[in-house]
């Protein structure tokens, strides 16, 4: 979304308020990444250490693999770190 | 109405208790104390209804304060110096979630060195924090700023903290006769307060969310636009505090100035003994005038204008140093607001009373007398003078 489009400062409840609760979904923080975890799949062994460890809860589960929610994930790299197969590895995010 | 013999300090917190404030979180300091001493002696002896929040410094204090306003709880606080300088963090937080909190400040100087006394060092460093901002002249002024100032906050339109500022020592702890509204005709004027938004189990809300570059300036904007709606809305509830006590006030308070050819203009106690020695000035035929400025944030340009548009010259008093600026920030702001003024008298800042140190009548009549003297020649002879300090 450009600048333009969003509310000018007239448009918005003061003080910063958000008076619709649980709508914190939908600020999609995927595009502060700097680096994008890649699942290998082949390696994967679907032992979701990385589903635990994820502060953003963006690894996805798949039945036999995990896949990331790049809408929400930072590009943190904790899963790749903690992930015992070295399932996950960590590239440039594409520009 | 009773006449009450109250020092400044007992003023705003007899004021505070009339307010029917909800909650009061407060950390003693002085010249504050008294303040809160007699506040926390009403709620020992159930004479308020106020839960009173005993909290270990003044951070945690505007903090406590803040969360309870967000309830939609009407929040009273005082503090001072050192206390106000811990709180700063936090006062702009007040101001960006538009808590309208009234805090007393008993204006006092900063350390190093250490000193209790009263200057507005204090305040003037917390300038910007987007805090309405209200000097007083003395214990009745407290008294009733201190009422009116919840209304101003309150206002829907505004929505935003006020500092009722009373010189240390001189107002807030000298015992005057203070002239009481009564308890019910002060539960009437104020009401009580109607949030715009507040936190409620039952429809729960977010408040303190992030903004980053793409919406915080919206929000401070939202403040600026808050701040102009001050000026009007002070002046009508100034009108109506008058249909209920007898007593006018406004933005600010000029004597003299239909035909002074030189004045002062000053905020807080400094102004009494300034408007005497005019009095005496005027009866010997010099021409010279006062200007007290009630409201300094949001600093009122055009009501400024007004008062010094036939002066000639003009002496601005400044209880606080801007190091390293040009002026002090009274002088800075009243040069500022004068710049695009078709007609603007020459001015001179006067830095005095620093770390308490007193104002004299004569001291004032020696600046009234430069200010006459650069009101003839059209020459200042020193921007910045120091008034009172040892060379």
């Amino acid at each position: 979304m450009t600048a333009e489009k969003k509310p000018g400062w007239k448009f918005l409840l003061l003080g910063a308020v958000v008076d619709e609760p649980g709508s914190s979904q939908e600020y999609k923080t995927g595009d502060w990444r700097a680096f994008r975890p890649f699942v290998i799949k082949e390696k994967c062994v679907n032992c979701l250490i990385c589903w635990i460890y994820c502060p953003d809860s963006a690894i996805v589960r798949q039945e036999k693999w995990v896949d990331v929610d790049y809408d929400y994930c930072k590009g943190c790299g904790i899963c790749a770190k903690e992930c015992p197969k070295q399932a996950i590895s960590m590239g440039d995010e594409p520009k | 109405m009773t006449v009450l013999g109250l020092t400044g300090d007992e003023a705003v917190a007899h004021a505070a208790k009339q307010s029917k404030v909800d909650i009061v979180a407060a950390y003693p300091i002085t010249p504050q104390t008294i303040i809160v001493e007699r506040f926390s002696k009403y709620v020992a002896n159930g004479e308020v209804p106020t839960g009173y929040v005993c909290v270990e410094s003044e951070h945690s204090a505007l903090s406590a304060c803040i969360g309870a306003s967000l309830t939609g709880a009407r929040v009273f606080t005082a503090t001072s110096s050192q206390g106000l300088a811990l709180m700063h963090e936090m006062m702009y937080i007040a101001s960006g979630l538009r808590c309208p909190i009234v805090m007393g400040v008993a204006n006092r100087a900063l350390s190093a060195p250490i000193n209790i006394h009263g200057d507005h060092s204090d305040m003037m460093g917390s300038r910007d924090c987007g805090w309405i901002q209200i000097y007083v002249e003395n214990a009745q002024e407290a008294y009733d700023w201190t009422i009116q100032a919840f209304k101003i906050a309150e206002n829907k339109e505004v929505q935003l903290p006020v500092s009722v500022n009373l010189d240390g020592f001189i107002i807030t702890h000298c015992m005057e006769g203070v002239d009481t509204v009564d308890d019910n005709v002060v539960a009437k004027f104020l009401q009580t307060r109607t949030p715009l938004f507040k936190l409620d189990p039952e429809k729960p809300i977010t408040v303190g969310a992030l903004c980053f570059t793409d919406y915080y300036f919206e929000f401070k904007r939202q403040q600026v636009e808050a701040l102009t709606h001050v000026r009007p809305v002070l002046n009508k509830v100034a009108k109506e505090y008058e249909g209920v006590s007898g007593r006018s006030y406004g933005v600010l308070d000029a004597y003299g100035m239909d035909d002074a050819e030189a004045a002062v203009l000053c905020l807080g106690s400094t102004a009494g003994t300034a408007r005497e020695v005019a009095r005496k000035l005027r009866a010997q035929g010099k021409k010279v005038g006062v200007v007290k400025m009630w409201l300094y944030r949001p600093f009122p340009i055009d009501e400024v204008r007004a008062a010094l548009k036939n002066v000639k010259a003009l002496a601005v008093f400044d209880k606080a140093i801007s190091f390293g600026a040009q002026y002090g920030a009274v002088c800075s702001d009243v040069v500022a607001a004068l710049h695009t003024a078709e007609k603007r008298p020459r001015i001179f800042n006067v830095i005095f009373g620093l770390g308490g140190r007193d104002i004299k009548p004569s001291d004032i009549e020696f600046v009234f007398n430069e200010a006459l003297e650069t009101a003839r020649s059209g020459v200042v002879k020193q921007e910045t003078m120091y008034l009172g300090v040892r060379e």
